[in-house]
């Protein structure tokens, strides 16, 4: 599958690196307009409350206060914050500020000041008479018949016609048969029935949700914000404020970090209206605690997962039924725990498949697109019952796997049955290397001296665990990418494009596929993305799907341009286009009698004659959504003693198809192994009795820095994916889904424990470990 | 207590601005053009608004401005050009260090503090040094190359990486 590339496939340098490097000014918060002013929000102190008065008039009067929003003053439109395509598949249960509130940090009024802390004196001054609700602070309480029901209001509704029942704060329901899997269970010769718990966590982008607004010349509102969803924003906000689109335009800068949580409307609805109400530039960004409280989660989901096997491994029924708390409102509640489904059933063949998925709403806080979406929490369930049930088998984890895994040319049913909030699109596997992503990271972690845990003595204890990922790439027959380019003076070319580049380096991957099918370098390709009056459309940076769909609109894109320049380079040398090669920046004839530079060609196109500006607009939508597949490793050591855990070495081996920029492929699976690793390890939520986060920064919140990291090891497992820009697929979200279920295998294979909740601390192992062991047997 | 007026260095040329007492030291260098200092956690945690205060690096959202008084301030806007960037910043550009690049400012200038003082401190040190700054794009490995290079540039890459069994209890190394 070895293909020559001239740019692609490449470690060119990111494009804004070295600007990023010298703290150019950016990023949102580096651009704000002088004289803007400042708002703050007042969050809700209850879990569940009606607001039975607000009153802000002595607030308003304070000095440097110029505005402050409730839900006495502003447009009372239903809607959802989840930056998606039209109609959103999330439940429209949201208003810009309501009477009332639904979890602690919920908006209850937002002022606008000359200065912070004229905002914040003014916040103080608003007084608020609550009536405080009986609250839902766990899943099993929101099912309970006479729950509370949290969305009462008459507007909630959901804009798709799929199951939504509030009244019984069930914010979503999905399920899908194929075969029936009593009839699997009952021909298996094993059967295993177990739930996995995948907690709460927080993005934590190391920039906060950050956006300013102010009104130009001609009235229109303009947003600057860091978001994933450019062309959403405008939408919902135009939604919420009752205004038509084209009063509105966004531009999206550097990003300081998204990981899906801005991939939602959750601040740029207030700093529009402000700058509409004030006229002045209004400028908001969150601290470090409401990115905790009042920004948006990972969905806690807790997977109960149903096996059967035959005694030659041979798997015969799969069932998964999710159970996801959405918390206080339903940004994404269908989509993620649609997507605990489709991205992890079809890893395994299987005859008989059953799959429910159920959200239901909480009075804790809202949960959202994060990296992986739904398929880390389910594959946590998937894969350690895969161990689970191997080891009943008393066969190979990783023998197992091989034995079920889906293979290029084959499909699974489930890809038809199940897609985002709606039915799927039937799909044969392509490319798919993941039995050499095994093998290899086999290889690399030492798989044959891993032992068994019965044999393992001693208080620090090693095991190695393993766990096999699939994604997708897009999401086919909705998502839609487009990219325009035009030619300069001097050869260069304008890239125009939606894509969002929210750090991950799309900008630079988006102009190697631009410069490959031009026959330029990088150097030439000037970027410009997601500004939503001068790019065109893209759905915006999510479902792992920038380089495989946004690509091909751009590779389709430069390919229309090519041939104009070939057009161009013809007339000039007397030959037909199809004489002519276009490469390095310039046009040559096949049989080397003459060649032009491309800057030749656009001085000739411009000036010269048949005058027009070369120049091409393509737009692209997938029909298929081909994963990426991968191959995690953990080799972990236990301190039996305190429970501690460490991994010592942490091997991804990860089929993305061709990697465009292989360095930023490795930086993508880096960065989401060690967010996995850290989810695992330490990351949660604690909340006191009344539902509020007791650690909402990053003392007591830790991720983990860099004398945490283990020894990393990516292995890139290059394949072509037929349907995809010079053979990409996706690699953003694959990589977070494999440390829970790893570590959780390799802390099995260490000290014969089963860790079925997250995280696992130092204190949940020594529990562990001790309700395992009797007494005083601990030590051998 | 009231505003007052102070002086101090900031990259080379004299100030002189009033601050309040409770004025943070990050907030005033922004105002004062450097935006390169970053402000992630507001709350001395994540690195990302390090300066060099006197040669030594300090979290300056954690730093009262006060503070600041007849010393001496290194922002990034100090560091580096696009014609002649500092090898640091070269270093993470070319490894691939740089996602988001919200946190490789203050990555820049605490590892430019240590090399200025300790050319080619040992891994231990150098990890204490970075210890710092959180990144969650990166997963650190590329920072490690990067600055490695950097500051032992003898050591081929293969043998940059953190070698195993250095970070005591997960999660809790700052």
């Amino acid at each position: 599958m070895a293909r020559k590339f001239n740019v692609v496939n490449k470690s060119v340098r990111k494009i804004d690196a070295l600007a990023l490097a010298l703290g150019k000014p950016l990023y949102v918060a580096d651009k704000v307009p002088a004289g803007a002013l400042h708002i703050k929000f007042l969050w809700s102190p209850h879990a569940h409350a009606v607001i039975e008065s607000l009153d802000a008039s002595a607030a308003e009067k304070m000095p440097g206060v110029h505005c402050i929003l409730h839900h006495g003053n502003v447009p009372r439109v239903v809607h959802t914050t989840a930056g998606q395509g039209s109609p959103e598949p999330s439940p429209y249960d949201t208003f810009m500020f309501d009477r009332k509130v639904r979890h602690v940090g919920d908006r209850v009024a937002a002022v606008a000041a000359e200065t912070i802390e004229q905002a914040e004196a003014a916040l103080a001054a608003i007084r608020v008479e609550y009536e405080v609700l009986p609250a839902v602070l766990s899943m099993d309480d929101a099912m309970k018949e006479g729950a509370p029901v949290i969305h009462d209001e008459p507007e909630a509704h959901q804009p798709i016609p799929v199951p939504y029942e509030p009244k019984i704060n069930k914010a979503a329901f999905v399920g899908m048969d194929v075969g029936k899997l009593e009839d699997g269970l009952a021909g298996a010769d094993e059967v295993l029935d177990r739930s996995y718990f995948a907690h709460y966590a927080q993005h934590c982008p190391i920039e906060p949700h950050v956006a300013f607004a102010e009104v130009d010349a001609e009235g229109r509102i303009v947003i600057v914000t860091s978001t994933q969803v450019p062309f959403h924003v405008r939408r919902i906000v135009a939604q919420c404020l009752q205004i038509p689109v084209r009063r509105i335009r966004v531009i999206k800068p550097r990003i300081g970090g998204g990981f899906g949580v801005k991939q939602e409307v959750l601040v740029e609805d207030v700093v529009a209206l402000m700058a509409q109400r004030t006229g002045r530039p209004c400028f908001l960004e969150y601290t470090r605690e409401e990115e905790f409280v009042s920004a948006r989660t990972r969905h806690p989901i807790r997977t109960r997962i149903r096996l059967g096997a035959k005694r030659d491994g041979s798997l015969t029924a799969m069932g998964m039924d999710c159970l996801s708390n959405t918390g206080a409102y339903g940004a994404h509640a269908l989509t993620v725990v649609c997507n605990c489904g489709s991205k992890m059933l079809p890893l395994y063949r299987a005859p008989h498949v059953h799959f429910t998925g159920t959200a239901v709403y909480t009075n804790l806080p809202v949960g959202g697109a994060y990296r992986g979406y739904g398929a880390t929490q389910s594959s946590f369930a998937v894969e350690c019952a895969m161990d689970e049930m191997a080891e009943r088998l008393d066969l190979d984890p990783l023998e197992f796997r091989r034995l079920n895994h889906i293979k290029s040319g084959e499909t699974s049913p489930v890809f038809r049955a199940l897609g985002e909030g709606k039915a799927g699109v039937e799909q044969a596997i392509g490319s798919c290397e993941l039995e050499r992503c095994i093998t290899l990271g086999a290889k690399e972690i030492g798989w044959k001296k891993r032992g068994r845990w019965q044999d393992k003595t001693g208080r620090l204890r090693r095991g190695i665990g393993l766990a096999c990922l699939m994604q997708g790439s897009s999401i086919p027959e909705v998502d839609m990418g487009a990219a325009s380019i035009k030619m300069n003076e001097d050869g260069s070319f304008n890239l125009l494009m939606g894509a969002t580049d929210l750090g991950t380096g799309s900008d630079t991957v988006l102009a190697q596929i631009a410069a490959e099918a031009l026959g330029t370098d990088v150097e030439k390709i000037l970027v410009y993305s997601s500004d939503t009056d001068l790019t065109p459309f893209d759905v915006g940076a999510y479902a792992s799907s920038t380089t495989y769909l946004s690509g091909a609109a751009v590779e389709d894109c430069a390919q229309k341009v090519r041939k104009q320049i070939l057009a161009v380079a013809g007339a000039l040398l007397g030959r037909k286009p199809a004489d002519l090669l276009a490469a390095d920046g310039k046009v040559r004839a096949k049989d080397g009698s003459g060649e032009v530079t491309f800057g030749e060609v656009a001085l000739h196109s411009l000036y010269a004659a048949d005058q027009h500006q070369i120049g091409a607009l393509s737009s692209h939508i997938t029909h298929k959504s081909p994963p990426p597949f991968s191959a995690h490793f953990a080799e972990v050591e236990v301190d039996t003693e305190t429970g501690a855990v460490r991994v010592v070495k942490y091997v991804a081996a990860v089929d993305c198809g061709t990697a465009i920029n292989p360095k930023l492929a490795e930086g993508q699976t880096e960065g989401g192994v060690l967010n996995g690793i850290s989810y695992a390890l330490t990351e949660e939520y604690l909340f006191s009795a009344q539902g509020r986060m007791l650690n909402p920064s990053f003392t007591k919140y830790t991720i983990f820095g860099l004398r945490d990291k283990p020894e990393l090891k990516t292995i890139l497992v290059p394949s072509y994916e037929k349907t995809g820009p010079y053979g990409a697929k996706s690699v953003a979200e694959i990589c977070i889904n494999g440390p829970l279920p790893a570590i959780a295998n390799a802390i099995h294979n260490a000290v014969g424990i089963r860790l079925r909740e997250g995280p696992f601390t130092s204190e949940k192992v020594w529990r562990a470990l001790r309700e395992a062991a009797p007494a005083g047997a601990s030590r051998r | 207590m009231s505003r007052r007026e102070i002086g101090f260095t900031l990259n080379g040329r004299p100030v002189t601005v009033a601050v309040d007492p409770d004025q943070k030291l990050a907030r005033l260098l922004r105002g004062l053009g450097c935006p390169g200092v970053r402000i992630g956690c507001d709350e001395g945690v994540c690195g990302a608004c390090t300066v060099i205060l006197d040669g030594r690096t300090v979290n300056s959202c954690h730093t009262y401005a006060f503070q600041a008084a007849g010393r001496t301030i290194e922002t990034i806007e100090a560091i580096g050009t696009f014609d002649q960037p500092h090898p640091l910043q070269t270093a993470l550009a070319d490894e691939g260090a740089v996602q988001c690049g919200f946190c490789t400012p203050g990555l820049v200038l605490s590892a430019k503090a240590l090399l200025d003082r300790e050319p080619a401190p040992d891994d231990e040190l150098l990890k204490r040094h970075l210890d710092g700054h959180l990144c969650r794009c990166t997963g650190y490995e590329k920072i490690w190359t990067a600055i490695r290079r950097v500051s032992a540039p003898e050591i081929p890459d293969h043998e940059t990486r953190i070698p195993d069994g250095l970070s005591e209890s997960p999660g809790t190394g700052r």
